[in-house]
Parts: structure tokens; C-alpha cells; sequence
């Protein structure tokens, strides 16, 4: 009997394809962020508010994956703004093969900013590297504050934690100070702001932060082409 | 229950391994699943075993080795195993420490049936 040693990644082959989309992305200054959330925390409703902030000129392209149905990219689809959706039939997660199939008959150099809505799932697209400049986890305050030790994985890969629907925060037993204690404990460094889609607080912030992340890469995609 | 996806992911590369030994039978694939990795081991198993029965690399092993959070302390540089997600240094007390380990999700080795094994093993089964 012998051993052959292999040190190598399970998902090394999701990973190549994760990288060469990041290279893509570099290339054509697009900032790509990938939202994940568990079912129903509202990654659809930030996405079309995200949308009505935008003015008709922005280059912004959206996908969204879900297990079944087209009704998400037809909820976005009203925007104006290209929109596909993955279907996964079935997988629970977006993995990168599914992102380089949806982005083939789109031109990259059409857009500087790409949302990925993931399938609603709090385990499994942690693992899957999409080649996403961030990942942006939204925990709504209808779920436990225990959700990030629940789900540590995935807390702990987020850059930012939008806390959403805090308009039911009067009606649910969330405990805010708890859950931002929980994510710090996961990922000690992660990002967190509050909003409310329906009444609109705290859009703002999620604006600025994402205004502020695509000046960052246009200023390096600037500096790199020179 | 992405544990499927990864189970062929590790089968795939498995077969590949193959490819490049023709001939060779594996016997046992050992696999590095951190805390942080989101993989189950049990429904790692569970799938692994589920896709190799009856297929053509039964009756291959799967050897799970798991691993803990760690995290170094960039004050006194120590690095320790984290419990009940408390990063702080055992040592000087420093909050902000780095994750060093634990996000791991690794094929580790492939244990193989010896040529002349498997030659033994051939002769005495005809």
C-alpha cells in the first residue's frame, strides 16, 4: 500500500474558474459583489431599492440565482437594468461555472458594477468563491440573532453584514446589540450597517458604501491601465 | 446540502488521479475539512459513501481529518486553537487576532493497492 501525497483544494476547479472571472473583473474595472442570506431576508428588496437609486445611465448588471422559478429577475428586471437569472435546478448554491455560462453573450466592458444574487442558502454558497470582489451577507431581524454561530462559515467570509427589516424590530425579540456581538465573535473584522427597505432607513449607508467601494476600484482600475 | 457537490468534486479529482496511473486501484482518499468550511463531515460522509457504491472506485475510503479555528496574536505572534469563538490571545490579551486555519477544505493524500498487490490479489481471486 502507498501513498501518493495531494495537498490540494476539494474545489480547486471552482476555484480556477473563480479566479479567471476575478481577472476578468479586474480587467474591466467591475466591481463584483455576491449577496447571500438565508431564504426570505430580503436580498431581492435591497436589490430593487439598491436599483431605484440609480440613475438610467449606470452600468449595472444583476444575476440571481434560485433553485426554481424566474420571478426574482423579473422583479429586477423592471429596473431597466440587464438582468439574468441562474436557475440551479435543484443545486443549492451558485457555484463560478454557473456565473462564466450567464455572463458569455454579455459584454463585460458594458459594466462597472455586478450584483450576484445567491441562492437563499446560509451554508453552502460559502464555500463556492464566485469571483466576487465581497461577499454581503443579510441577516434579517425576523431570523435569530444566533444566526452567526449558527452559521459561522458564512459571517465569518462576509465583508459586510446588512441587517435588515429593522422596521420589525418593535413587533420581533430581536436583540440588535446580541446579533452585532455574535458576527464580531465570528469575524471579528466584518462591516455592519441597519436598513429597512421599507421605510428606507439606512439605504443610504448601503448606498455610500457601495459608491465608495466602486470609487476604490475605479481609482485602482484608473491607476492600472496608465 | 452542498456535501454532494463536494463529494463529487473529490471523486472527480480522484479519477483524474487515475487517469494518470492507469491501472492503479485507490483504496482510501484522506480530505481536510476546517470548521469554517461549512462542510459537514457526517453529510460529507454520508454522500461520499452514497456516490462510490456501486461505481466504478468502490469500495474507496473517505478519512476525514477536521480542523479547529486558529488564530495568531500579531502583539506576541502565538497562535492558538480558538474555543466557543473567542478570539482574544490566551496570551497577552490582544482582541484583533488573524485567522490562520480552520477555512480548510483540502484533498490530503490517495492511498493506493501496490502494483505487486494488486497482482497478488488478482492471482488468488482466479
Amino acid at each position: 500500500m502507498s501513498r501518493l501525497p495531494l495537498e490540494k483544494k476539494v474545489l480547486s476547479e471552482n476555484d480556477r474558474i473563480a479566479a479567471e472571472l476575478r481577472s476578468r473583473f479586474a480587467e474591466h474595472g467591475i466591481l463584483c459583489l455576491n449577496l447571500v442570506s438565508s431564504p426570505g431576508a430580503g436580498k431581492t428588496t435591497l436589490l430593487e431599492r439598491t436599483l431605484e437609486g440609480f440613475s438610467r445611465g449606470e452600468r449595472v448588471a444583476l444575476l440571481t440565482g434560485d433553485i426554481q422559478t424566474d420571478n426574482d429577475a423579473r422583479r429586477l428586471a423592471r429596473s431597466g437594468f440587464p438582468v439574468k437569472q441562474i436557475t440551479t435546478g435543484g443545486a443549492c448554491h451558485l457555484d463560478a461555472r454557473m456565473v462564466e455560462r450567464a455572463l458569455t453573450d454579455w459584454r463585460l466592458e458594458d459594466f462597472d458594477l455586478l450584483l450576484v444574487e445567491n441562492v437563499g442558502n446560509l451554508v453552502c454558497p460559502a464555500s463556492y468563491d464566485l469571483g466576487e470582489a465581497a461577499k454581503v451577507v443579510i441577516l434579517s431581524v425576523a431570523e435569530g440573532e444566533d444566526k452567526p454561530l449558527k452559521y459561522p462559515a458564512m459571517f465569518f467570509r462576509a465583508e459586510l453584514l446588512i441587517l435588515s427589516k429593522i422596521d420589525l424590530l418593535p413587533y420581533v425579540p430581536f436583540n440588535m446589540a446580541s446579533a452585532r456581538e455574535n458576527a464580531r465573535r465570528v469575524h471579528p473584522g466584518i462591516e455592519m450597517m441597519e436598513v429597512s427597505c421599507t421605510t428606507g432607513t439606512g439605504l443610504e449607508k448601503w448606498r455610500e458604501w457601495l459608491e465608495a467601494r466602486r470609487r476604490a476600484l475605479r481609482r485602482e482600475h484608473a491607476s492600472q491601465v496608465r | 446540502m452542498h456535501e454532494l457537490s463536494i463529494a463529487n468534486a473529490i471523486l472527480d479529482s480522484v479519477r483524474a488521479e487515475g487517469a494518470r496511473r492507469p491501472g492503479a486501484r485507490f483504496l482510501k482518499v484522506g480530505v481536510r475539512v476546517g470548521e469554517l468550511s461549512g462542510v459537514a463531515p457526517d453529510a460529507l460522509s454520508f454522500c461520499f459513501e452514497a456516490l462510490v457504491t456501486g461505481s466504478d472506485l468502490a469500495p474507496l475510503a473517505l478519512d476525514i481529518e477536521t480542523r479547529p479555528r486558529r488564530q495568531r496574536c500579531p502583539e506576541c505572534d502565538r497562535s492558538f486553537r480558538v474555543v466557543d469563538f473567542d478570539v482574544t490571545c490566551p496570551d497577552c490579551g490582544a482582541a484583533e487576532t488573524r485567522c490562520v486555519g480552520g477555512d480548510e477544505l483540502e484533498m490530503v493524500y490517495l492511498e493506493m493497492e501496490d502494483h505487486e498487490q494488486a497482482a497478488v490479489g488478482k492471482e488468488s481471486s482466479e
